[in-house]
């Protein structure tokens, strides 16, 4: 058992601070919640590619660094500190490319893979459908070979990153006689192909990052196929213990934390620093120790991968536990505000750029995302605690 | 970064396990609580002959040369199987102190006993205020010739009424009443002028009161330095903190373990409850719960064990720890139903101990303030 960073894991940790407080030096960008999946900036993007900050896990044969996943880990924790602008290649990243390179073809990475290396490929995640949330596989978009295409047909929902995709993971049904889960295949392709219309959504912030995604017999090719035919379902679970098991589930507002740290030091009520106010610092506290569990949990996750086994479910528990603190979070933010807790961002007297409006309604959709809160806990009482289902 | 048990440890695990399910099952746990000594001197011996009092001391004090590490394995294990008795008292609060704080002849004269199971210590700092800060300590200690002469009275004190030996917590500035101005001293239980009562306590786990009547110690048996006591205290609570943790985490993984089983076998509507998904979620609650206080638990201790200061990560394992303790009891309780209600039950032990060990050492408010001190608040 050892807790610690190596001396080289503490280095690339300070490596990627230092670019990041240069980016801000030079104003580059506004620290912000949820910049993740929010921030699209393709010049941050590039600039991130350039260090090779993309495919950091990836084998190196596959243009990857072949590093580890707390190493990822360590990354992606400083990209969410400081609430950078990360969402151009988040998703790519995080799980597309990790796919490509696990059930790629050679000609599928060799083509594929440089492009999200490169920072080029704003991926959108074509999952949910209307009538298709957590039970996925209930999912109706059609993939009908037709010589050497798939003609699809179909409309995705809740597509995350579909605001400013040039890329769609998708998952369609390609054999609609078989049982359920298994006539589900995976497609990555490019949104220009004609037939594919993308409707945004606005959410809860007034903010636009996932869309209703529509498709009107569009012809794709079939070295579009990810993976094998009719397995696509299997692929998925796989890759959403990847997609949940990311610092973005503890971390999406954390930009808020720290400015109410600050805020709280620096407000006086009645003379006195708000932060003097036992309340105040037993809130404060609570938050930050729950914080750290969370820190935890996720370096767990990440440790596990290393290991060279899917967290599948310990990502689960992270990400159920993850989420949940980040709405805690939110509400003791505004709490502590008291009435400026409810002003809007750009309004006249909102403090801390209404960074605790905007991540009190955005984070109602966390526990809903990759997965709801419920969705996991199912899993985590079949796969971690073998409870029965009947 | 290495988030796993060695090869080492889970032999010691599983070792401990085996031992302490075969010795202390429920009925044994129960006699010895309701025992007046409450513990078992045969045990007691067979743990010294496993080696389990000298864990962490140095070879040439008896020792197995272990590190703090390995005692949180063996710690975890005792938390499971309920163990009653002064192990606590002796290794943690006794033994360890006098590793850290002692001359070199007080090393002597003491660890050996201690790792042979001779000797029973116990520590003294509490009072009436049952606080655990510096100016808690009204204790005094007056300077006396070559003695100092103890009068106060202590609270709250494990064993006392077993131990051959008692760290007392005592004033020896009577002008400062803060950090300054304490003193520990080695006290040999049986002195005259020291009185016991034993405590009635939610884990019957022989909480003493001790008054102190003109007792008289030696100059030589200060430990540490003269009116410099209070930085040795706050690593004995430290280390204390952490060591509960351990017990915790055995305390809830055993409780989430037997309410999973229970879950699984027991019926309603022809099927298992634990089918049903609302008590499918409430075990995955507790289970998080348990893993939250593994992991920042096994940080605390892996801290400690490598001398790193952990002041934020102890604050932070034992505040979440006790919190986390009551919830996953309360559902476990849920879950049982009413058998989980009966004395006969064997979940009412972890119940019991999981509030004891939540205010024992400081709980959640204590270490809420510590980590907002930590956070620069």
């Amino acid at each position: 058992m050892d807790f610690k960073f190596s001396e080289e894991q503490e280095k690339f940790r300070q490596g990627v601070r230092d670019f990041l407080e240069e980016e801000l030096r030079q104003g580059l960008w506004e620290p912000s919640c949820d910049a993740w999946i929010m921030g699209h900036d393709p010049e941050f993007t590039k600039r991130v590619a350039e260090k090779g900050w993309i495919g950091l896990t990836w084998p190196k044969e596959h243009g990857g660094q072949g590093r580890s996943f707390v190493d990822r880990l360590i990354l992606t924790e400083e990209m969410l500190r400081y609430g950078a602008p990360a969402a151009c290649h988040w998703f790519a990243d995080r799980q597309i490319g990790g796919a490509i390179v696990h059930y790629g073809t050679d000609e599928q990475k060799k083509e594929l893979l440089p492009l999200i290396l490169r920072g080029e490929a704003y991926v959108g995640l074509g999952m949910s459908e209307p009538d298709a949330g957590s039970d996925l596989a209930s999912l109706k978009t059609r993939a009908t070979e037709d010589g050497d295409y798939f003609i699809i047909d179909g409309q995705k929902t809740w597509t995350s990153g579909g605001s400013h995709m040039n890329w769609i993971y998708l998952v369609a049904r390609t054999d609609p006689d078989a049982p359920k889960h298994r006539g589900i295949s995976e497609f990555f392709f490019e949104t220009s192909l004609p037939g594919v219309t993308v409707q945004h959504i606005v959410d809860i912030t007034g903010g636009v990052h996932f869309n209703e995604v529509f498709f009107d017999s569009v012809r794709v090719p079939k070295k579009c196929l990810i993976g094998e035919k009719n397995r696509g379902f299997y692929q998925v679970l796989n890759q959403l213990d990847y997609e949940r098991s990311g610092m973005e589930r503890l971390m999406a507002n954390y930009p808020l934390f720290e400015a109410l740290i600050q805020y709280t030091k620096e407000t006086k009520r009645n003379g006195k620093p708000l932060s003097d106010e036992p309340i105040i610092r037993s809130k404060l506290a609570q938050l930050k120790i729950e914080l750290e569990i969370g820190r935890l949990h996720m370096y767990r996750v990440a440790a596990v991968m290393d290991e060279g086994r899917a967290p599948n479910w310990e990502s689960s528990m992270s990400k159920a536990y993850g989420t949940a603190f980040e709405q805690r979070l939110a509400s003791s933010a505004i709490e502590i505000l008291g009435l400026y807790g409810q002003l809007s961002p750009g309004s006249k007297w909102v403090p801390m750029r209404g960074m605790a409006y905007h991540s009190y309604l955005s984070s109602k959709g966390y526990s809903l995302q990759a997965g709801s809160s419920e969705v996991l806990k199912n899993i985590l009482a079949l796969r971690k605690l073998e409870l029965p289902t009947q | 970064m290495d988030l796993v048990l060695s090869e080492e440890q889970e032999m010691l695990k599983k070792m401990a396990h085996d031992f302490l399910t075969d010795k202390f099952p429920k009925t044994v746990v129960k006699e010895i609580e309701e025992s007046e000594p409450g513990y078992s001197p045969e045990s007691w011996r067979e743990m010294a002959e496993l080696g389990w009092m000298g864990l962490v001391f140095p070879e040439k004090y008896a020792g197995a040369d272990m590190s703090f590490l390995d005692l949180a394995v063996l710690l975890e294990e005792m938390g499971r199987a309920c163990l009653p008795g002064p192990y606590f008292s002796t290794v943690i609060l006794g033994g360890l102190t006098i590793l850290d704080a002692g001359s070199e002849e007080q090393k002597q004269e003491y660890l050996p006993k201690i790792a042979s199971g001779e000797a029973i210590f116990t520590l003294a700092l509490t009072e009436s205020s049952a606080r655990y800060d510096a100016a808690a300590i009204e204790t005094k200690a007056a300077a006396d010739n070559n003695a100092f002469i103890l009068n106060g009275t202590k609270l709250f004190v494990p064993d006392a009424h077993i131990a051959d030996y008692m760290l007392v917590i005592a004033r020896t500035d009577e002008k400062s009443k803060g950090e300054y101005g304490t003193t520990i001293f080695i006290v040999d239980a049986k002195s005259p002028g020291i009185s016991y009562t034993v405590l009635k306590t939610i884990a019957n786990d022989k909480l003493c009161e001790v008054v102190f009547d003109q007792v008289s110690v030696p100059k030589e048996n200060i430990l540490g330095q003269l009116n410099q006591g209070w930085n040795e205290v706050q690593k004995i609570i430290q280390r204390a903190a952490v060591a509960k943790c351990c017990e915790m985490v055995g305390c809830i993984q055993q409780a989430l373990d037997m309410t999973v089983d229970y879950a699984k076998e027991r019926k309603q509507y022809d099927r298992p409850i634990g089918s049903f998904q609302v008590i499918q979620h409430y075990c995955v609650d507790m289970a998080t719960d348990v893993d939250g206080t593994r992991l920042s638990t096994y940080q605390a201790a892996w801290m400690l064990s490598e001398g790193l200061p952990c002041t934020k990560e102890v604050a932070i394992a034992k505040a979440w720890a006790g919190e986390a303790c009551q919830r996953v009891m309360a559902l476990a309780h849920q879950i049982h139903g009413a058998i989980g209600v009966t004395i006969d039950h064997d979940l009412q032990y972890y119940t019991r101990r999981a509030k004891a060990a939540e205010v024992t050492f400081g709980d959640a408010n204590f270490y809420r303030e510590v980590v907002a001190q930590e956070m620069g608040l």
